[in-house]
């Protein structure tokens, strides 16, 4: 769950999910996203890095210049629900089962 | 509901009678002590709550209201929560079979929207649907 806290963290803000938006068309570079956003070169690095961070976005250097993509995976620990109660029910119901054997008939 | 959603389904065999294994499903306190917190009251249409910690963004609420109920046999209630940005709209269902050494208990929650469809429409919330295709698109692309 702790990942998921990253993930809503990280797209909370309303800038960086431009940015994310913005890669979902295609792999950009910090100078390109800096054109589009009216944001400084320093603030849209610190978005991309809370980005990466939270496992929304990864990185390819080429030379000088580092490029930005979506990592679609990265939405998952977001949605993960089934999961999560599969485990949650299984552990409960072991619960119920040690509750009932201390229950009076 | 949408046919296109995933159910959990989990069953037990115990060593108790319906009526009581029916208890511990409907009397809050019994409730309370092997699931979470709760003001369930075994009427139809009773709306309730289940309280966990909260956990990250989750408020640890649970919003319930009971949509079936025909004791000791069967026992439905919707199942409704998640995070701001990732609703559940799910249903949990208990049904107990006699048997000649205690009850069946079968577990089904259901109504969990595939994971795709469900990052969708948690993304879509404040986004353009022309977003959501495009993750979506994505996403198929690396379906694992």
């Amino acid at each position: 769950m702790q990942q998921q806290d990253a993930v809503f963290r990280a797209l909370a803000d309303p800038s960086r999910r431009s940015i994310f938006e913005q890669l979902t068309l295609g792999e950009a570079a910090v100078k390109d996203l800096t054109a589009r956003f009216d944001i400084s070169q320093p603030a849209v690095s610190q978005h991309l890095e809370k980005l990466r961070g939270a496992g929304l976005v990864s990185e390819r250097r080429e030379g000088r210049l580092v490029y930005y993509r979506v990592e679609p995976r990265g939405l998952r620990p977001l949605v993960d629900w089934l999961a999560h109660y599969q485990a949650f029910w299984l552990e409960r119901l072991d619960k119920l089962r040690t509750l009932l054997e201390e229950m009076e008939e | 509901m949408s046919t296109n959603t995933e159910t959990i389904v989990v069953e037990y065999t115990l060593p108790h009678a319906p009526r009581k294994v029916w208890r511990a499903l409907t009397e809050p306190a019994l409730l309370g002590a092997w699931l979470m917190q709760n003001d369930f009251e075994p009427k139809l249409g009773h709306e309730f709550t289940f309280r966990a910690k909260p956990m990250g963004e989750w408020d640890g609420i649970v919003r319930c209201k009971v949509l079936e109920l025909d004791e000791p046999r069967k026992l439905v209630y919707s199942w409704r929560g998640g995070s701001g940005n990732s609703t559940l709209d799910t249903r949990v269902a208990w049904t107990l079979e006699a048997t000649s050494s205690g009850t069946r208990l079968t577990l089904e929650h259901s109504g969990f929207l595939p994971m795709n469809a469900m990052a969708f429409q948690a993304m879509s919330k404040g986004w353009s649907g022309n977003v959501a295709e495009r993750m979506s698109a994505l996403l198929d692309d690396h379906a694992s």
